[in-house]
């Protein structure tokens, strides 16, 4: 069969889209959002039960509700629309062809198979084991096999992707090193691949064990490999929205990196010092040493951590030096100030950053530290850190790049823009507030995963304070308006992908290889290249706004870390 | 050129570093050194420290050893399911059994003692959160964790389990008692 070599150019981006991509792309991206659409039926539903005023769900419910709710979003959705996400950065952003469509749609085809399979076996209601599924609390054997077969989905997924790299290179569709975001991407494709990896090696056995095949899985093993599984997934995360900043800040601003030097190396060190995950996961564990705990949460320095407040810093950097350099020069913050708040691809990417730095990126270190983890370990506080990193980070992320999507990609005008442009805030700051008062309540010592704090009719149960009642109700009424946000969200690209105002002008034509090929970068000196950023900034600093942001963030770090250590001080002496 | 394009020059990497750049560099990454050494710090100078001691285990071996605490150092029985609370000398070893749905036995301290709590669960994974002290512990089947720890403060405490445990998981919850001397 010949290859499809039909491409289309978008008239107001300039980007090209071959049949096949586009097709994937866009397939890849309803079925991220029909999961969406499940897991936040079910988060609501999660909400509603948590906040103890309403107590919606009775508790078998209630589990099996929260065990999907954990599969359907931070599984099927964020990995249906990463799978979008890297063949975009691949075919579209190099402008080639997508390698191999055929195993591409056999990858996809697996991984809607796994994710129906995994979602039965949960609705039938013998499988509420939650998203970790911690043996030796078993499921039936389907809710494995679904997991399985979704991964295998997911790693062709990469591999098509890393194809479409070689196929760009040998068609000389681009010139020089890849873009920036697709090197960002290229870094998600990699921990996938190590992810999926490590998902294989705890789920198989599990499998195998769950239909009788293997006799014992040990409980600590399992929790040491199925986070390295667990964990490295949300660092696809992070690669590939901190890809989708650098994207929007370059689509709406026109920003590129600060230095391309420093953005790729911090890309860098996510692969290399993100991987033993599952560390901080254990930290609570017997059976471990203090030398393993505290060596791999942070392998000595923290270097991931550095890795994210470097991105934390360029991103907006790049954005204010693009603003700056259009003459919104003035001041520490004209830049920002002038910045298109109307449009939801830029605020909903400017609160997804600020959101998940402040409140996930904090967080997240407080609960990797040896010691303060014992203060935090399994309380409320775990969940309200993950939904500032991967609901206020990563879904706000991918939802303002829809926005962007929806006109490129589907050729359909965006409907209800007045909605629109308040869905960002809608959500990202009931997320925002949802995960906070998650973050207070577990500080009060508030479970996780549990169905009725007040412990209704046991004579033992313990009596929460007051206060950690108020949280849990002002948590679910954040999380009622974030649900708001979120059912905006699927009004808007859901109607604008069937209903909205088609756009013409972009046909698919058949395109040579040699018609492909990019034309040579005009020849420049290599000095102008490197030198700096020109006239602007203050004081040297080409971006002092950014900087001035990025020292209040240390502020609120420190402060908020020794704080930590003075609540964990005041506890019974254990050692 | 900007970011989803390819860098406009290919020796993108001998651009210098923007003195905004170098500096947050230099920031963070000494933060991050302090964060790290806050760690081995704590194991030093700090008196919170969560226990390295650890063996296997089997259920029936816990079992037992549990009920030989049981049968010596019980003080009373609460509640219609006659849960032992067990009234250890200061100093000694405690054994907390968690299992579904319940912890086994109750536990009296005294208070400014220091005790060996041992941890292990008979069947799934629990959560030892001793309330409202938060301190919160993972139990493992087959690994017997031993906790050294010092009530330092009379009153009644609640051991509550934060890691989900299937059905019953919300009702297992349990009382430890410190009390002065």
């Amino acid at each position: 069969m010949a290859i499809n070599r039909n491409f289309r150019t978008c008239p107001t981006t300039g980007l090209v889209f071959h049949e096949q991509a586009d097709r994937l792309i866009r397939w890849n991206a309803v079925a991220g959002v029909v999961s969406l659409l499940v897991g936040g039926v079910l988060a609501l539903l999660v909400t509603l039960t948590r906040w103890p005023a309403v107590h919606l769900l009775p508790a078998d419910w209630f589990y099996l509700v929260l065990t999907a709710h954990g599969l359907d979003m931070l599984v099927f959705w964020i990995i249906f629309f990463e799978i979008a996400v890297l063949y975009f950065c691949g075919a579209v952003l190099l402008r080639c062809r997508i390698a191999a469509p055929r195993w591409a749609w056999l990858g996809f085809a697996l991984m809607v198979i796994g994710a129906v399979t995994n979602n039965v076996a949960v609705f039938r209601g013998d499988s509420s084991v939650m998203f970790t599924s911690y043996a030796p609390m078993g499921a039936h054997p389907a809710f494995y096999l679904g997991l399985i077969l979704f991964a295998v989905g997911a790693l062709i997924g990469c591999f098509v992707f890393l194809g479409t790299l070689v196929v760009a290179r040998s068609e000389g569709t681009f010139h020089g090193s890849l873009p920036l975001v697709t090197f960002g991407a290229v870094t998600a494709c990699i921990i996938a691949i190590f992810t999926i990896a490590s998902g294989a090696i705890i789920l198989i056995p599990t499998f195998l064990w769950s239909i009788g095949l293997v006799s014992h899985i040990d409980s600590l093993m399992y929790r040491t490999v199925w986070w390295a599984f667990g964990h490295s997934s949300q660092q696809i995360n992070v690669a590939a929205h901190v890809s989708i900043w650098y994207a929007i800040a370059a689509i709406v601003f026109g920003a590129k990196a600060l230095s391309e030097r420093v953005s790729r190396t911090a890309f860098l060190l996510y692969i290399c010092f993100l991987q033993l995950a599952s560390a901080h996961h254990l930290l609570a564990d017997p059976g471990l040493t203090s030398n393993w705990k505290i060596f791999n949460t942070s392998y000595a320095m923290y270097l991931a951590v550095l890795a994210s407040m470097v991105h934390g810093l360029t991103v907006p950097g790049a954005i204010e030096v693009a603003q700056r350099e259009k003459g919104y020069n003035r001041g520490l913050f004209e830049w920002l100030r002038k910045a298109p708040w109307g449009n939801p691809v830029f605020s909903g990417m400017f609160i997804s950053l600020v959101g998940f730095g402040f409140l996930g990126g904090i967080s997240g270190v407080m609960m990797g530290t040896e010691q303060l983890n014992l203060i935090i370990h399994n309380t409320i506080y775990v969940p309200g850190h993950f939904h500032a990193t991967v609901v206020v980070g990563t879904t706000l992320a991918f939802m303002s790049m829809t926005y962007f999507l929806i006109p490129v990609l589907f050729r359909r005008e965006l409907m209800f823009p007045g909605l629109a442009r308040w869905q960002p805030y809608l959500f990202g700051l009931g997320m925002s507030s949802f995960a906070l008062f998650m973050m207070g309540a577990g500080t009060l010592g508030v479970p996780r995963r549990h169905w009725d704090i007040t412990f209704a009719g046991n004579p033992l149960g313990y009596e929460f304070p007051g206060t950690a009642y108020l949280m849990m109700g002002i948590m679910a009424l954040s999380g009622i308006v974030a649900v708001v946000g979120g059912i905006a969200y699927l009004l808007i690209t859901v109607g604008s992908v069937f209903f909205g105002k088609r756009i013409g002008g972009s046909e698919f034509k058949a395109l040579s290889v040699r018609e492909g090929r990019a034309s040579p970068p005009a020849p420049q000196p290599v000095a102008a290249a490197i030198t700096g950023h020109g006239s602007i900034g203050i004081g040297g600093f080409v971006a002092p706004g950014t900087f001035t942001l990025a020292l209040v963030f240390l502020v609120a770090f420190v402060l908020y870390y020794f704080v930590n250590w003075k609540y964990l001080s005041t506890l019974w002496p254990l050692s | 050129m900007s970011a989803i394009q390819p860098p406009a020059v290919r020796v993108w990497w001998k651009q210098p570093l923007d003195r905004v750049e170098g500096t947050w560099i230099a920031i963070a990454f000494v933060w991050c050194l302090v964060m790290f050494f806050m760690m081995p710090y704590w194991h030093v100078y700090g008196k919170q420290n969560l226990s390295n001691e650890a063996y296997r285990t089997t259920p029936e071996r816990y079992q037992q050893k549990t009920q030989e605490i049981v049968d010596r150092y019980t003080v009373r029985t609460e509640t219609d399911l006659k849960v032992p609370v067990v009234h250890p000398p200061a100093g000694s070893d405690v054994y907390l059994i968690a299992r579904l749905w319940q912890w086994w036995p109750m536990l009296e301290l005294e208070e400014g003692k220091t005790y060996r709590l041992h941890l292990a669960s008979m069947d799934w994974l629990h959560g030892f959160s001793l309330q409202p002290e938060n301190i919160n512990v993972e139990v493992h089947p087959g690994y017997e964790h031993v906790v050294t720890l010092t009530p330092t403060r009379a009153g009644t405490y609640s051991i509550i389990c934060n890691e989900y445990c299937g059905i019953n998981h919300h009702t297992m919850a349990s009382r430890l008692y410190v009390v002065k001397r």
